[in-house]
């Protein structure tokens, strides 16, 4: 059985369209990822999963149960993060999960071992109100939260916004752990680089999806070389490379711009010859392997 | 579950800084100054004299007003024109001008006239000194008449009527027993419409109640755990409110304190059912507390607090019925002043059970979990 599927979905604010047929569907017990920029969809589509949000049209189930006619079995069985931490900020970390297991009928020490690994990082707070946590913490007490009663599906809306590198590793870390009890995660991110954590992503922009695969085959559909291109003055570079009509796409990556050309006849050396006619020094040109962000830019430019 | 609801929602009312301290300080500071400031009684009225006649019957009236104790002459003047400019620098609210031949028209024609003429920017002040004038006049005039009676040693007697009217359940007509019973509705309402309204807005605000919307808990426990320490708090207040009109003012209710609470019971459901509807629909703390604001003012002005349903015109008689703060204002002047019971007051106390049973249902069925 499919843990989430969706045929479908439209929903617009107005007559602003935030999501355009969306279809999809989640295996049990997999980290699927939803990738896309800020205002792509991602929490609209969350909020319509978690039953908060009708659609305008289409359907969707989440654990066999339909979200518009079924939504109370939904709300007894799934655990919602989301993107803003929602907790009361006024209670401490040990009353927040004694009212949420409360509320879902269930106690702390019944589902423990559930929680117990992210728990523990914020077992020696537990007297401390939920505002003064910081944001890693306040992160991982929301997943205990949205752990508490064992549910089958977790929906995480952009769970490492805001959160430090180190807490964002540990927090992907719980993730592969948590998909280790059999629960389906679904988890939204703007990063990239987090893409390839998950089993499988959906890449979503302008509230479409662009592709749907496992991160590796997004990465090895993609048609063309990928050039990192240095040199000592990078931003006059990322012009002048953007000035030739031979050059695709030239994107600036960190510490190389990256860059694809439009047919293989005007060869990197051609590249070569024009970047330092145009009065570069220290150029440096290497063969990379796409990363899924190039692939996200790719897709996009191609809709 | 509606237990650990409850005292969630105990533990974030104690936690708050400001709340606890505002339930306690709110009713204490509007029922010992609200009554003192808000005073029908006018005293110190500024009085300008010109004294045109300057006889013996005129200086005995000068001096009936000073003695009166509402006026304080200010000012002297030759001319009319001289006492204008004293109000218009502000410093007389009122003027009395005694004619030339005051004391020979009183003698000789038996009849004579006074100008009064008051500054009317501040209506009450001129409405109500100039009634107190007439009436010093009009007190100095029979007295003048029954001396000359006596003088004639003519027995003929002239006929007057003395008009002495009794205040049943208020004698001395005071002013602050009639307005403290509704100025604790007023602190009731203020307390008990506003936080319920705020409370919920507030969790939308902070998001938590999105939180708390992915979670099986009914939407009836819910408006329950929201509705229940509002009760609890409306006594509260109200506790604290009949003991400052005991020890302060020595007013107690002439009938039982029991029928207070209970129809005070159902009008802090009926108000915070009110506040939880408004939640509903307002999305920021900002809209609920205009929508309160605005609510709240018609209820008031419509519920005959500062001015008699009565005096009201017809269509706002009938408007008026739709304000509960009406029925529960009734109620305790009824039960303070004039101690009636339950049986009196059925009427009122059924209105308020129809309000709270409105509101409330209505509170539940606007409360959605999606959107």
């Amino acid at each position: 059985m499919k843990s989430i599927t969706a045929e479908n979905i439209k929903r617009n604010y107005g007559k602003v369209e935030a999501l355009i047929d969306i279809s999809f569907d989640v295996n049990k017990g997999e980290i699927f990822g939803i990738i896309g920029p800020d205002g792509a969809g991602k929490t609209t589509l969350f909020r319509i999963l978690t039953t908060l949000l009708l659609p305008d049209s289409g359907s969707a189930t989440v654990d066999g149960f339909d979200v518009i006619k079924d939504y109370k079995s939904i709300r007894k069985n799934v655990g919602y993060m989301p993107g803003r931490f929602s907790l009361y900020q006024d209670l401490t970390v040990e009353e927040n999960l004694k009212i949420f297991a409360s509320v879902f009928e269930t106690t702390l020490e019944e589902n423990y071992h559930i929680i117990k690994d992210i728990y523990q990082h914020i077992e020696p707070f537990n007297k401390r109100r939920a505002a003064a946590l910081s944001g890693g913490m306040k992160q991982k007490l929301a997943l205990c939260c949205a752990l508490i009663h064992k549910p089958s599906v977790l929906f995480l809306d952009e769970p490492t916004t805001g959160i430090d590198p180190v807490s964002r590793k540990e927090l992907w870390v719980m993730l592969k752990n948590l998909k280790q009890l059999g629960i389906t995660i679904l988890v939204s991110t703007p990063y990239m680089d987090e893409a390839s954590l998950c089993d499988r992503i959906a890449l979503i922009q302008k509230g479409k999806f662009l592709n749907i695969d496992s991160p590796k085959n997004i990465v090895e559909q993609f048609q063309k070389k990928m050039w990192g291109i240095k040199s000592k003055n990078m931003s006059k570079l990322l012009n002048d490379l953007r000035a030739n009509p031979e050059v695709n796409t030239c994107y600036a990556f960190g510490e190389t711009h990256h860059v694809t050309l439009l047919n293989e006849k005007f060869t990197i050396d051609n590249v070569k010859k024009y970047i330092e006619n145009k009065g570069h020094n220290d150029v440096s040109i290497t063969e990379i392997a796409p990363t899924i962000e190039d692939c996200f830019i790719e897709l996009a430019k191609e809709k | 579950m509606l237990k650990f609801l409850l005292e969630k929602e105990f533990k974030q009312f104690f936690r708050n800084r400001f709340l606890p301290r505002l339930v306690v300080i709110f009713p204490f500071v509007a029922l010992l100054i609200f009554p003192l400031v808000a005073n029908f009684e006018i005293k110190n009225i500024n009085l300008s004299i010109i004294d045109n006649d300057k006889s013996s019957y005129s200086q005995s009236l000068i001096q009936k007003i000073q003695s009166s104790g509402y006026f304080r002459i200010t000012d002297v003047s030759e001319t009319y024109d001289g006492a204008l400019k004293n109000i218009e620098i502000n410093e007389a609210d009122i003027i009395i001008e005694i004619p030339n031949n005051f004391e020979k028209d009183l003698v000789n024609e038996k009849f004579a006239r006074v100008m009064i003429s008051a500054n009317a920017v501040s209506g009450v002040k001129a409405g109500l000194g100039g009634s107190y004038l007439a009436n010093i006049l009009n007190d100095y005039s029979s007295v003048v008449r029954e001396k000359w009676i006596d003088q004639s040693k003519n027995k003929i007697s002239i006929p007057h009527l003395e008009i002495v009217p009794q205040f049943r359940f208020n004698p001395t007509l005071e002013y602050k027993i009639f307005m403290i019973p509704a100025l604790m509705v007023m602190v009731l309402s203020m307390i008990c419409g506003f936080l319920p309204a705020l409370n919920i807005v507030g969790e939308k605000e902070n998001g938590t109640i999105e939180q708390m919307n992915v979670t099986p808990v009914k939407k009836f426990t819910l408006i329950l755990s929201k509705l229940i320490p509002y009760w609890i708090i409306g006594f509260v207040v109200l506790t604290i409110c009949f003991g400052v009109a005991r020890v302060v003012y020595g007013l107690i209710p002439v009938g039982s304190i029991l029928t207070i609470y209970l129809c005070a019971s159902v009008f802090v459901l009926a108000y915070s059912g009110f506040g939880l509807v408004i939640s509903n629909y307002a999305k920021t703390v900002q809209q609920a507390m205009f929508m309160m604001f605005f609510f709240v003012m018609t209820f008031v002005f419509m519920s005959g607090l500062y001015t008699p349903v009565a005096n009201m015109p017809e269509w706002a008689q009938l408007l008026s019925n739709y304000s509960p703060l009406k029925y529960i204002i009734q109620v305790l002047r009824l039960v303070y002043l004039k101690g009636s019971g339950i049986t009196d007051l059925l009427i009122p106390f059924l209105a308020l059970c129809g309000f709270a049973l409105f509101f409330n249902s209505w509170a539940i069925y606007s409360y959605r979990k999606n959107s």
